[in-house]
């Protein structure tokens, strides 16, 4: 069934690709759909019925080189499980939405074909992301990992007439690929030490590294350690985390559904997915750990601060979900991996939504993206706002404080807040709160610009085109803003559902009381106890494995682990003994101000964010004209653009010129030309006046000198 | 039969060049064609030949298989053979020869001197393949230069004579060094079988020369003398240079083969020489050589960035892929020779493909000048997804045959030297930076410019082409292990006899282990 789930998009995407001008665009276009909502069923099949034993699914022989064996397969269990629900949901229901969202596009030409191209990447992608998150050893998931990287270059690069969209695919593709040099050499150093790159001798040599030092470069490291930080900066350009997050926002260059799908949901949450199925060996990698903190951290804060400032709605949601895999980093560090997983599952619905919604907004007004040109379109385009405003309210955390009744996003971003809390880094805690804020005011102010207030679409006209956002912008402005179809709203009511009821149901499974955890973490029968709850505990019963096993190899005595049920048959199971275990109780345990701070800090969001953009709109212009250094440094994203491009783009270019012209020129050509006296040129001048003709006598002469030589070989050597 | 296929296979396309040239009269279109079918049907031919070969190959036998040994004249042994390690690199060439013929059907100059020049051509580069003895090796290697030679010197671009003299100096003056080591080698053994030559174990001990000592003793010697011809033909760096200029000089089908199986031929030389004949030498130069393609990678990468012809860009691409097999090879463990030889087959195909590539629009604009291009999608829609396809296997995209050689031969490397590794893994960053640009400045955009807006896309005869090639860089790129079957056991004979000559130097105190 896995291998349906795995190749139905593949199908689709090659079917669709390729055999459109047999079966027609719109077929296609159903076909692939089809094939998605076909994975997207089995996989909530699977997610629900799973019984929490790892298995093995192999394929194909694929890389064998000596002890070097990769092979493909599939490698099922719990932390496979909800990703393969997160990536066909969301995928199948994009899909969906793109049959209203691409129907008409002003980027291309009457009768040009283009439906058929985005459905087939999309599920190109969808195909490429099942292939990372089923992988069963490092090197398929490399090519999960690259082949999402190039689904999501042609994506963002779809516009392709549009020069901007062109940089940005290329920035994106090669952002990520710095991230990948990490994330290579993280796999080679795995290799060399464990002589495997199967995740489960991986796992079970884990402890092993911790004990082990590497010679990396310029020093010895703890190979735990080092290999851990080597792959979290892989991490840290595919979910672009601070310092390599460059790419993020200018993906939005991309059909807006393709920003839902990629840059929300799935693609850049692979990041967290790699820590948490890593988590064997960052549980014994604490320096390694602490850095994923600190970044996440600071990512979370950062991104939220330039989200503040942003006018393009896409833009904001961008630096929203940057900040938000920020979150989601930091519960992975300080080693509540489970939360982690917790908020990347969440986040995948209500992320998606938003920007669905806001792919909803910008239909409805012919493709305006500035928030500076909407306002008022609560009453035109009702539906649309009521799914944009519960995923609002689902990124901001509402919710009744103190109990486990509320969006979403109030679960799972407590969650962490919590853990953050509980693993003891004030630094996180802190920012994390401050972020929620800002997080709260960015998004309501979102809204207020968007959805309340006057019309502002008339100021367009005025500006013309002067202004830089959204450069499709048109003149028609006098169209009445118009609801969606169909096909775009299902998928958002679907999301809603999520965004609502998703962090209630399953708040149990991935967080909820410490006794629970240690009863669903530690028990063996976790699936026959889960079928009487419902999907609920069969969920929780799914988590397990991952984190079960890295437990099971760090004991290390039982060497019993080659059996993958080993961590689920143990019986104190996986969290339970570990020192994440020490974290989640201490997150349980928390004050009732820590609970109660990011509820605390929502409010003063929202309550912001109220009084700037409805009570007194005037207030965010002479705050801006005020602290007006503040504002061009957060407006310009911290200048990590203008940074980079000093620093690393401009001298690339000018190194290689200078390299080719002086290098290659003067240094090398010189040098061996001149040892060989001018002799080209000489035969140069000699030639160029002769016909080519003649080129063929210095071929005999080239025949008549071999000969010579191998004359005098032979017979000087058969003299001896 | 199968005794003789080796020498048949060698010397097919000969024979159809013998009597192209002596049967064959007229330069009206009917001759041209006849000489063009003729070529193709030879080169198919000598492909489907190979294909038995390839059946009968056993790999689990890591010697040399269907060995071909008669004396010849002068008391030379003309001595014939292929192993795990060679055979590929037959393949390689029967396979992409028919397509190269293929992709000139549309020259006019000289037509048959031209099919002539080809399949003489590809008789020196199978023959460098299989011979198994010293001056048959020498013969075929030097040999080769000439129908290279004039097929950019006669059938070049403007600048082809320059180009053709730098090709053949640089080329033939690291030949005579190793010529004097073969003699060298030829006096210390007291024979010329390349066999025998691999039992042999040349003097690793210390020597005085010219009032040096030279560590490692004659095997350095040697080695360097052997190292100056083939860092010259890989190229590498800092020796790269006669290779941009010879490729954009180059009529297509040069092009092609000159990136596919010329330059493999240095990798090849390594592995049939320096490795095994030479392993202390090797063993003590290895980090030289781990610096010089790393330097590659990194160097040539950059300039690629900076580079305004497409072919050139492509060219310094190359460079920097070879780094990866010299880096590979002398790694000497198994990733990493293995890696090396995937490498070197998979860039036969992919630079194959890349130059093909450039070939099809300079056919239609006569410029390589990446500027003259833009937009290139909104009239060559087929043409575009190619191009995308062999640019993204060009930076090593996993699923793709690009990605095994490089990730092979990066494990490699990183168990000998993280430095090394951790510079060549940059390689990754900047050949994507190099190979995008590249593709969004040709490929994307608005189509602008006024020569452009007729352009056609490809032809049948251009899909044709690439078909293979696409199919053989999908094939290898999902399932390697049909190529690390046939070589594995060689390669693992190699490397392990490989270390236990260093162990044994050592033990014997020659050179200090390190």
């Amino acid at each position: 069934m896995a291998t349906i789930i795995l190749f139905a998009p593949l199908i689709g995407a090659i079917l669709c690709g390729f055999g459109w001008r047999i079966i027609g665009e719109k077929a296609g276009q159903v076909l692939t759909t089809a094939l998605v909502f076909l994975g997207a069923f089995l996989s909530w099949y699977i997610f629900l019925t799973f019984d929490g034993e790892t298995r093995h699914i192999p394929l194909m022989r694929w890389i064998e080189s000596g002890s070097l064996m990769a092979e493909w397969s599939i490698r099922l269990d719990r932390l496979t499980a909800i990703m393969l629900v997160v990536v066909n949901t969301v995928s199948a229901l994009v899909h969906l939405y793109s049959f209203g969202y691409m129907a008409h596009d002003e980027n291309w030409h009457e009768g040009e074909h283009y439906k058929a191209r985005f459905f087939a990447y999309l599920s190109f992608f969808t195909f490429a992301m099942l292939a990372l998150v089923t992988a069963d050893n490092l090197v398929q998931m490399f090519f999960g990992w690259e082949g999402v990287g190039v689904a999501s270059y042609l994506l963002i690069g779809f516009y392709y007439r549009k020069a901007s969209a062109n940089a940005a695919a290329i920035k994106a593709f090669v952002v990520n690929r710095v991230g990948d040099f990490g994330f290579a050499l993280g796999i080679f150093a795995l290799f060399y030490l464990t002589d495997s790159i199967r995740f489960d001798d991986v796992f079970a040599a884990a402890p092993g590294l911790a004990e082990t030092n590497l010679s990396f470069l310029w020093s010895d490291w703890n190979a735990a350690n080092l290999i851990g930080v080597l792959l979290f900066i892989g991490a840290m350009g595919k979910s672009a985390q601070l310092f390599l997050h460059t790419w993020l926002p200018d993906a939005m260059e991309g059909p807006t559904p393709v920003s839902a799908l990629i840059h929300a949901a799935t693609m850049v949450t692979a990041g967290v997915f790699l820590v948490c199925r890593m988590s064997p060996l960052y549980e014994v990698a604490p320096e390694a750990k602490t850095m994923i903190v600190v970044v996440g951290a600071s990512t979370a804060f950062f991104a939220a601060t330039v989200g503040l400032v942003q006018n393009d709605i896409k833009r904001v949601i961008a630096y929203s979900t940057c900040s938000q895999l920020g979150y989601m980093f930091v519960a992975a560090g300080v080693g509540v991996y489970s939360v982690a997983m917790f908020h990347l599952f969440t986040h995948a619905f209500f992320k998606a939504m938003l920007f669905l919604g806001a792919g909803s907004v910008i239909t409805a007004t012919h493709h305006e993206q500035d928030m500076r040109y909407y306002g008022g379109l609560r009453k035109q385009i009702p539906l649309t706002f009521a799914a944009m405003l519960i995923g609002t309210l689902a990124i901001t955390g509402v919710g009744i404080p103190l109990t486990h009744w509320g969006f979403a996003g109030f679960l799972s971003k407590d969650a962490v807040i919590e853990s953050a809390w509980g693993g003891g880094s004030q630094y996180a805690f802190w920012l994390l709160v401050v972020a929620a804020c800002f997080t709260s005011f960015y998004s309501w102010r979102l809204m207020f610009m968007t959805f309340f207030g006057e019309s502002r679409a008339h100021a367009r006209t005025a500006h013309g085109q002067g202004h830089g956002h959204g450069a499709q912008g048109h003149d028609d402005h006098a169209h009445t803003p118009h609801e969606s179809p169909m096909t775009m709203l299902i998928p958002l009511g679907v999301l809603g559902l999520g965004a609502v009821f998703s962090g209630m149901v399953w708040y149990g499974v991935f967080f909820g009381d410490e006794a629970k955890m240690r009863a669903w973490y530690g028990m063996e029968t976790a699936a026959a106890e889960g079928a009487g709850h419902g999907g609920e505990p069969a969920a929780e019963g799914e988590h397990g494995a991952a984190p079960a096993e890295g437990m099971a190899a760090m004991e290390g005595a039982d060497a019993g682990h080659e059996a993958p049920a080993a961590g689920g048959t143990a019986p104190k199971g996986a969290i339970a003994i570990g020192p994440d275990n020490h974290v989640i109780h201490a997150a349980h345990e928390a004050p009732v101000w820590v609970k109660v701070s990011p509820f605390v800090a929502m409010l003063l969001g929202l309550v912001t964010a109220w009084l700037f953009y409805i009570v007194s709109p005037v207030l965010p212009a002479a705050l801006a004209r005020m602290f007006r250094p503040l504002y061009l440094f957060l407006l310009n994203k911290w200048y990590f653009d203008e940074l980079y491009e000093r620093l690393f783009v401009a001298p690339a270019r000018g190194i290689g010129s200078f390299l080719w012209r002086r290098g290659d020129g003067n240094l090398i050509d010189g040098t061996i030309n001149g040892v060989a006296m001018g002799i080209i040129p000489f035969f140069t001048r000699l030639a160029g006046r002769a016909q080519s003709g003649y080129i063929f006598h210095y071929a005999f002469a080239m025949v008549l000198g071999i000969v010579i030589l191998v004359t005098w070989m032979t017979l000087y050597g058969g003299a001896r | 039969m199968a005794q003789q296929l080796l020498s048949f296979i060698t010397f097919l396309p000969l024979v159809a060049a013998a009597i192209m040239a002596m049967f064959m009269r007229g330069n009206d279109a009917a001759a041209q064609m006849g000489a063009k079918r003729l070529a193709l049907f030879a080169t198919l031919a000598t492909f489907l030949a190979s294909i038995l070969l390839l059946l009968e190959f056993d790999p689990a036998d890591t010697g040399f298989q269907f060995v071909v040994e008669r004396p010849w004249i002068l008391g030379l042994t003309y001595k014939m053979g292929v192993d795990g390690i060679s055979i590929l690199f037959v393949m390689l060439t029967t396979f992409l020869m028919p397509l190269v013929i293929w992709s000139a059907w549309g020259v006019e100059k000289r037509v048959k001197e031209y099919m002539i020049a080809f399949l003489v051509l590809e008789t020196l580069m199978l023959g460098v393949f299989c011979a198994l003895d010293l001056v048959l090796f020498y013969l075929f290697f030097e040999a080769g230069l000439i129908p290279m030679f004039l097929i950019i010197g006669i059938w070049g671009g403007k600048e082809r004579i320059y180009a053709a003299f730098k090709f053949f100096l640089y080329t033939f003056l690291g030949s005579v060094l190793m010529l004097v080591a073969m003699i060298a080698m030829y006096m210390d053994a007291g024979t010329t079988d390349i066999v025998r030559l691999m039992d042999h174990s040349f003097s690793s001990e210390t020597m005085p020369l010219l009032g040096f000592q030279i560590v490692g003793g004659l095997q350095t010697l040697l080695w360097l003398a052997f190292f100056a011809s083939f860092a010259v033909k890989m190229p590498m760096w800092p020796v790269h240079t006669w290779l941009p200029d010879a490729h954009v000089q180059a009529p297509t089908a040069g092009s092609v083969i000159l990136a596919a199986v010329l330059l493999k031929m240095g990798g090849y030389g390594f592995l049939r020489f320096s490795l095994p004949m030479f392993p202390v030498a090797s063993d003590l130069l290895a980090p030289l050589v781990f610096w010089m393609s790393a330097i590659a990678i990194v160097y040539t990468s950059l300039v690629a960035l900076a580079q305004t012809d497409m072919k050139k860009l492509i060219a310094y691409s190359s460079v920097a892929h070879m780094g990866y097999v010299t880096l590979g090879i002398f790694a000497a463990n198994q990733q990493g020779i293995d890696g090396a030889i995937f490498q070197m087959l998979s860039h036969g195909f992919i630079s194959g493909a890349l130059f093909l590539c450039v070939g099809v629009i300079y056919d239609r604009m006569h410029t390589r000048e990446i500027d003259a291009y833009g937009g290139l999608v909104n009239r060559m829609p087929v043409y575009a997804l190619v191009f995308m396809f062999f640019t993204m296997a060009n930076v090593g995209l996993p699923g793709t045959s690009g990605f095994v050689g490089e990730f092979l031969t990066l494990a490699g490397i990183f168990q000998v030297n993280t430095w090394v590794a951790a510079v060549a893994t940059t390689g990754v960053i900047l050949s994507a930076a190099y190979a995008l640009w590249l593709y969004r400045r040709v490929v994307f955009g608005d189509l602008i410019k006024e020569a452009l807006k007729s352009i056609s896309d490809m032809t049948g005869r251009e899909k044709a082409i690439f078909a293979p090639l696409i199919a053989m860089t999908l094939i290898l790129g999902v399932y390697p292990a049909a190529v690390t079957d046939v070589i594995g056991p060689s390669v693992k004979a190699l490397v392990t006899d490989y270390h236990d000559a260093v162990a044994a130097a050592a033990a014997a105190g020659d050179v200090a282990s390190n």
